[in-house]
């Protein structure tokens, strides 16, 4: 019984760490460019895909630092050539431009890959288990958690102590301000576009490494990660942060008790958050109202 | 639905050309399954047209005609498919109780959570609305008891009508089925068309022209708000009861946020600004779905190529183009 909700306390760190990591980079943008990423499971995809193709040339460690970077690249591309022409009209334009690109990005993943399940091949060392009491926890499983922390953490400084994170902080504040004060706010939102997609990118190497690829992979985590910003509070990334964890965990915990509720759980906490304090955990007051 | 605006005055013409759009839409749809075969097309598609034009047009009492965008218009369209095949299932054999029940559950749905909802614009309103419409797909998709779950639930047919004097078999005949839904959908557009009208249309158009002006001058906005979106959703899934009837069955896809996508794309493609533009963009995206999915396994692409054209060039939509002196 012990190892059943150890395991699961532990698959649901790595379910919350995977919120987490979408979770914040849809924010990002949410909040510096108002532009809700439908797409952004499909460069989750995209970025386990590249690591599908370079991992036998660099390896998969190779593959872990430059598929996300690849992703990163096309997301500035994407954003530069279509999503940037939207940023002024209704936000309804926004959300239908990356939601047909998300089709596109998904069926083109079938089209090159196939529709089946591809496997993406960790190292050898990191399928082992921890022990063999604790034979259902494999060093790939704390090795994902482990990279999910320092993402996360390397993020909030670079908010924190950079120019540009300050920059981006600022812009999703008083973005009119930012502009008057000389900062290139297209570059800037370029910029912050390429990081979320940095993020998924990364989350589908690591997620490639557990389950397999395939080309509708993100799909499921999208729902979640929206339901993580709405329960953290729009505008406040450390919300986001809290509220993917809290999902994460809670369904994790649920599932120990009721294994076909663990979504019914992440719902019913978005319904009791936005009874009990509509702007979200953390979410500024007025903020996107 | 133009409103003379001042400082243009229109030259009249013999007969209002509100008037002759109006005849010929209609002469269109009362002809349908007369022609459509000749190009191609099947009568059940046309069904499909005007249910998916309904849905769009009820959509877009929100959308264009309130100024707010949901973008989880698919669980209420679901829900009254699902409503109407439980009940032809479990209940009673009767099409028209079918379509009140899914009317209602949908309506209702949409009438509570509405009340959640009021107070949040723009993209935070469109995504708390995709995150609640997700949970109707992940009941449908998880009491598989009730629903069938990923298969959908099957097991129901439409009814016959009895109508006291007649029976009209609008089950086994697709043409006398197409013109009940045809029937159905001319009653709620020319509700809607009411609806618009009225001083409560009115003040639906006043808050999407500009709120704040709108709160200045008294107007509940969110009650308003509500109102416009409980209207939606029931007509929505009016629209939606409609589909299980004419597909016997009832899909969790159809509760599903993609549908809320092709819902609001149709919608812009036609024309937010118009009364019968979604009708019009439901009209071509459905017959382009049909014939795409029918020649290639990629239709995934085109149907996103869509989307981005749509967004990139044609944002005023198909009827918006011919329209620009009109909320310019």
């Amino acid at each position: 019984m012990l190892q059943v909700i150890l395991f699961n306390i532990t698959n649901g760190l790595i379910i919350g760490a995977f919120y987490v990591l979408m979770a914040l980079g849809l924010s990002l943008i949410l909040n510096l460019s108002n532009v809700i990423n439908f797409a952004h499971g499909n460069f989750l995809a995209l970025g386990g895909y590249f690591a599908f193709v370079l991992t036998p040339y660099i390896g998969f460690w190779g593959a872990l630092v430059v598929s996300p970077l690849l992703s990163a690249v096309l997301g500035i591309i994407i954003e530069r050539v279509m999503i940037r022409q939207v940023y002024n009209r209704d936000p309804v334009y926004s959300l239908l431009l990356t939601f047909g690109l998300g089709f596109i990005i998904q069926d083109v993943c079938r089209y090159i890959w196939g529709p089946n399940g591809l496997p993406l091949g960790v190292p050898d060392a990191m399928a082992a288990p921890l022990s063999s009491t604790l034979f259902f926890i494999t060093w790939y499983r704390v090795f994902m958690v482990a990279v999910v922390i320092v993402a996360v953490a390397g993020l909030f400084a670079f908010l924190r102590f950079t120019k540009v994170g300050v920059r981006i902080r600022a812009g999703t504040l008083d973005l009119e301000t930012v502009a008057a004060l000389g900062v290139n706010v297209r570059m800037l939102r370029s910029f912050n576009f390429g990081l979320g997609c940095l993020l998924a990118g990364l989350s589908g190497v690591l997620a490639g490494g557990q389950i397999g690829l395939n080309p509708n992979m993100g799909d499921d985590l999208l729902m979640p990660s929206f339901i993580a910003i709405i329960v953290g509070g729009v505008g406040s990334l450390t919300g986001t942060l809290v509220g993917g964890l809290l999902i994460g965990v809670a369904a994790a915990l649920t599932t120990v008790v009721w294994p076909s509720g663990s979504e019914a759980v992440i719902y019913i906490i978005m319904a009791v958050v936005l009874i009990l304090r509509p702007r979200g955990l953390m979410g500024e007051e007025g903020m996107m109202a | 639905m133009s409103a003379t605006t001042m400082g243009a005055v229109p030259r009249r013409p013999p007969i209002d050309p509100r008037w002759l759009k109006l005849a010929a839409i209609w002469l269109v749809l009362l002809t349908a399954p007369a022609w459509m075969s000749l190009v191609g097309g099947y009568t059940a598609l046309a069904s499909r047209v005007l249910i998916l034009g309904l849905a769009a047009m009820s959509f877009n009492i929100l959308l264009g005609f309130t100024g707010v965008m949901s973008f989880g218009h698919a669980a209420y369209f679901g829900l009254g498919a699902y409503g109407a095949g439980l009940t032809l299932k479990y209940l009673a054999a009767s099409t028209p109780l079918a379509m009140l029940f899914g009317t209602l559950l949908g309506g209702v749905a949409g009438a509570l959570f509405g009340l959640f909802i009021v107070r949040r614009r723009g993209v935070y309103f469109a995504m708390v609305t995709v995150a609640f419409g997700q949970i109707a797909f992940y009941i449908a998709y998880t009491w598989n008891d009730l629903t069938g779950g990923y298969d959908g639930l099957r097991g129901f047919v439409r009814a016959p009508l009895h109508l006291g004097v007649a029976n009209i078999d609008i089950a086994g005949n697709g043409t006398l089925f197409y013109y009940f839904v045809l029937f159905v959908f001319g009653a709620a557009v020319a509700l809607q068309g009411l609806l618009l009208a009225s001083p409560m249309g009115r003040t639906f158009l006043a808050i999407r022209e500009n709120e704040r002006r709108a709160r200045f001058l008294g107007i509940p906005i969110e009650r308003h708000i509500w109102l416009s979106f409980t209207a939606s959703c029931v007509f929505t899934a009016l629209a939606g009861s409609l589909y299980a009837l004419l597909n016997n069955f009832a899909d969790p896809m159809a509760l599903h946020y993609s549908l809320s996508g092709e819902i609001v794309i149709m919608t812009v493609m036609g024309g937010m600004r118009s009364f019968w533009g979604p009708l019009i963009g439901a009209a071509v995206f459905v017959v382009l779905q049909d014939y795409i999915s029918s020649m290639t396994v990629n239709w995934m692409s085109f149907i996103g190529l869509i989307f981005v054209l749509v967004v990139l060039f044609f944002p005023r939509g198909l009827l918006g183009v011919f329209q620009r002196r009109e909320n310019a």
